[in-house]
């Protein structure tokens, strides 16, 4: 292991990559995921019209099945259209670029408040790690979609109504992620008490270095790896919790509906025959969730500490 | 063949591995004699805890046994079902680990563990396991007494002779002791080894006491075999063997390890160069010569057969 | 009891004077108002003194809860003590009237090996940066360059290449890493390295090469070493001075020779008898 490797070669050697091709599972389901990410990202792109411009939508086309000519305007759509005869496809995709973009921004609040009290909390130890953890423990016993919608609820009566659509989403965001901190800084709390110990800590105090320099620079690249893991899981959390925001009519507003709007949506119309409308988008969510949910199953598998 | 309690050929354990088999035991012959201490010595990687665990029958999978033969009193059992190998292990192999800390169930009393071994191998009653359970503690000098206590009320030099009563308590042919005292304080490792070399002789048990420290040898074997990545590079009586060593990682062990009755400031130890390989990176040939002073020509590319006197190296074949 | 300075002896570079630290190891305090039971406490080194020449090595011998990983954590400031002090060349870590410049000159002077191979280098610093954190904290470096060349020094000095300062810790064996303990440790030139059992978890032959390093160190660059250890043997070709410590005292202290020719205390008789002997084996052993 003389020369050196470049980081392409030494993650195409990794076991990491090989873990990875064999199990089907997991490439089947990082497909789909990055096969969603794509259409979200290049949403105009690929989005044959845009769902929101009312000025394109014909009230004629509404109800029209999937891949059926409408009976007035003769347009096909691949998923079918809604009531107010926007095509299904784009609406989705759309969708999804909510769901996934306040996913995302949700979990990163939750991991970068969460490893930051953990770190504290571990580090400190005493009152400090007593007053984090209680607080845990008391938001825990509450469920985070209840907590999302105290906050949710709070906010919105404290904005103008006005303002309330715009800043919908980041009120969403910071709610769901405010909901979800907690497993992160347990977990983090606990690596960092192990860590903490450790004699390459010793060494960083010895030589006077600040309880934040070591927090930073010693301790948190060594608890990242289970954090990884909790990420992964709570982005499926967190797309369903904002979905069932959205459902019950607290989460994005109208003008920008998430896959949980548009199940809201759907859900009028299931058992009036137009089954579409409510069943392609519960089937995108259903795959993204369960896609990024077995993802994190098998990174926590595949990350777990082997004997050598 | 008939005194030996224990006869290993040629064994070979393989791990298979994404970029190649990893062979951390390779071809080792040896025997044990029936109610002798032998010990075991080499540095980390050398292969002697592999071969603790080839013996009772413990390798973790994916690796296995490649090739060779165990043979416990004339009976075959490195092929045996899992029926069979539970029978001998415990009963006709016991086995000392290194901490007594996870050898012990917490949870339970040190005398129903004692009680539950002898009821699982002997066929004795209740009754009769209890006081054979009794007489083992006595034996290793913990008061009968206390045979309701738990593990974690032991101090670890006494847990550890728990854990040897526990070893003795099936009256086995074989102990097999790995690092049983590394753990422990010095002034305990005395007492540890001197009841355990006590107790063997009185009951006629072999033992292959595993370690890297040489001072454990000289004061509880009667031989020594010693490995090195994996291979036996000399084996012979204890006193022999450290009195005059042939093999040169042999003689270079000895001469660094350092005396308590002589030496001072001054002294300059005697370091073997290099490092042991890795099982990924063997040397052909023997693998001990790139680190050898007096390494031949050919000790590159031949390895070196255990010769009749014990030691294998290529300074001393016929030939 | 503060000694004048004029009273230390030149070459005595480390004093320890009356060394007490406790451990509070009571239950938290509402257990133990509802079970009535006292405070209870640990006293982990119980008023222990000795000194150091500058140069050379004192040994700390004793078993596990003697109380000397103890006194290697508060001589380099890791731990504070309950009473008494450790003075370094005059100057105490722990006196709070120091001013911060003065505490970091003299957290310059000392360093630390550890025992552990595996605990003691971050695993996800490269050992580059692990050997240039004291060169940067200390600000001992004016440029990347600078910093190159003193790691590269380092690495050669204790049996290294300048290549190694790429890998990662894992890379490589417990000696090796040892090595690169022993390298941190050089770094911001210190005078006085505490040894905390720095061989106890190598192989023989490894520690070997360990333990020659570390006295041609010594000789090269006049470091004052406190060596912890259990091995005597070890301490035989590696100190000039031993002190015997049991349950936090320092039962018996004497220049090496001396103490294991002749020893004073039963104990110190007792630990001398424990250690293994390789040679010198009569046919009447067993």
């Amino acid at each position: 292991m003389s020369t050196e490797k470049t980081l392409i070669n030494r993650f195409r050697e990794s076991d990491f990559l090989y873990d990875f091709k064999r199990s089907p599972v997991t490439v089947v389901s990082f497909v789909i995921v990055m096969i969603l990410i794509m259409l979200a990202v290049f949403a105009d792109l690929v989005a044959p019209t845009n769902p929101f411009d009312a000025a394109s939508l014909n009230l004629m086309n509404g109800f029209t099945p999937p891949m059926e000519p409408n009976a007035f305007t003769g347009e096909t759509f691949v998923l079918g259209t809604d009531d107010q005869g926007r095509d299904l496809f784009s609406a989705i995709i759309f969708g999804l670029r909510v769901s996934l973009f306040v996913g995302l921004t949700a979990v990163i609040l939750a991991m970068v408040l969460g490893v930051s009290l953990g770190l504290i909390a571990g580090y400190r130890g005493g009152w400090v790690d007593s007053l984090i953890m209680r607080a845990a423990d008391i938001q825990v016993t509450f469920p985070s979609i209840l907590i999302a919608m105290l906050i949710f609820g709070i906010a919105r009566g404290l904005l103008p109504p006005h303002l309330r659509d715009e800043v919908a989403i980041t009120v969403l965001i910071i709610a769901i992620g405010l909901s979800e901190w907690v497993p992160f800084a347990r977990t983090v709390r606990g690596t960092t008490m192990v860590e903490k110990e450790k004699e390459y800590v010793q060494a960083a105090r010895l030589i006077g270095l600040g309880s934040g320099q070591i927090m930073v620079r010693h301790i948190l690249p060594n608890v990242l790896s289970p954090v990884l893991v909790i990420a992964t899981i709570t982005l499926a959390l967190a797309i369903i919790a904002e979905a069932t925001l959205s459902f019950l009519g607290v989460g994005a507003p109208p003008t920008e509906p998430s896959l949980g709007t548009l199940i809201r949506i759907g859900q009028d119309f299931l058992f009036s025959g137009e089954w579409w409308i409510l069943l392609f988008p519960a089937f995108t969510l259903l795959a993204l969730a369960l896609s990024v949910n077995l993802l994190g199953d098998w990174l926590r598998d595949t990350l777990n500490p082997r004997l050598k | 063949m008939t005194d030996s309690i224990l006869s290993v050929r040629n064994l070979r354990v393989v791990f298979p591995h994404r970029h190649g088999a990893l062979v951390p035991i390779d071809d080792i012959s040896f025997d044990v004699k029936k109610g002798e201490i032998i010990g075991f010595v080499g540095e980390s990687g050398a292969g002697k805890s592999m071969t603790g665990a080839a013996i009772i029958g413990l390798i973790d999978p994916p690796g296995y046994i490649d090739q060779g033969e165990i043979w416990l009193d004339n009976e075959r059992i490195d092929q045996l079902d899992v029926s069979a190998a539970n029978r001998i292990r415990g009963r006709r192999i016991s086995m000392v680990f290194q901490d007594p800390l996870t050898s012990l169930n917490p949870l339970r009393t040190i005398g129903d563990q004692l009680v539950e071994t002898i009821l699982t191998h002997l066929p004795v009653n209740a009754d009769e396991a209890k006081r054979k359970a009794m007489a083992g503690l006595e034996e290793v000098d913990i008061d009968p007494d206390r045979f309701n206590a738990y593990p974690h009320e032991f101090s670890g030099g006494m847990r550890q002779r728990v854990v040897i009563a526990l070893a003795l308590s099936a009256e086995p042919e074989l102990i097999i002791a790995d690092e049983p005292t590394t753990a422990l304080d010095v002034s305990v490792q005395a007492q540890v080894l001197d009841l355990l070399k006590k107790l063997c002789r009185e009951h006629g048990t072999s033992v292959i006491l595993i370690t890297h420290d040489m001072g454990v040898i000289a004061e509880t074997t009667d031989r020594v075999a010693v490995l090195y990545a994996g291979r036996l590079a000399e084996i012979g009586d204890t006193h022999q063997l450290l009195r005059h060593p042939q093999h040169p990682y042999t003689r270079g062990l000895i001469a660094s390890t350092p005396a308590v009755e002589y030496g001072d400031i001054s002294t300059e130890l005697f370091q073997i160069s290099g490092t042991m390989p890795r099982l990924d990176a063997l040397p052909s040939g023997c693998a001990f010569h790139p680190r050898c002073e007096q390494a031949l020509n050919y000790c590159a590319s031949r390895r070196p057969d255990l010769q009749p006197d014990g030691v294998a190296c290529w300074l001393y074949a016929d030939g | 009891m503060v000694l004048p300075a004029g009273f230390m002896l030149m070459a005595d570079f480390i004093h320890v004077e009356q060394l007490c630290r406790r451990f509070d190891l009571s239950e938290p305090w509402l257990a133990r108002m509802i079970s009535g039971r006292p405070k209870r406490f640990l006293d982990a080194v119980d008023d222990v003194s000795f000194t150091i020449e500058r140069g050379k090595t004192y040994a700390l011998v004793g078993e596990s809860g003697s109380g000397k990983s103890t006194i290697a954590r508060i001589a380099v400031g890791l731990l504070g003590p309950s009473s008494g002090r450790i003075l370094i060349d005059g100057h105490d870590l722990h006196d709070r009237s120091l001013s911060e410049a003065e505490h970091r000159r003299t957290r310059q002077r000392l360093q630390m090996v550890f025992q552990s191979p595996y605990a003691s280098l971050n695993p996800r610093w490269r050992v580059g940066n692990i050997l240039a954190e004291p060169l940067r904290t200390f600000a001992l470096v004016d440029s990347r360059q600078d910093e190159r060349r003193r790691v590269q020094e380092l690495l050669e000095q204790v049996g290294l290449s300048a290549s190694d300062a790429r890998r990662f810790p894992h890379e490589f064996s417990g000696g090796q890493r040892q090595r690169i303990s022993i390298a941190r440790a050089l770094a911001s030139r210190p005078d006085f390295i505490v040894c905390d059992e720095p061989t106890s978890a190598l192989d023989v032959s490894v520690q070997a090469q360990v333990l020659n390093l570390l006295k041609e160190l010594q000789r090269d660059l006049g470091l004052t070493f406190l060596f912890i250890t259990h091995d005597l043997a070890v301490v035989r070709v590696m100190a000039h001075r031993i002190g015997v410590l049991k349950a936090g005292q320092l039962i018996e202290e004497q220049a090496t020779t001396e103490l294991i020719a002749s020893p004073q205390s039963e104990y110190t008789r007792m630990l001398i008898r424990s250690a293994p002997r390789i040679r010198n084996q009569n046919g009447s052993a067993h």
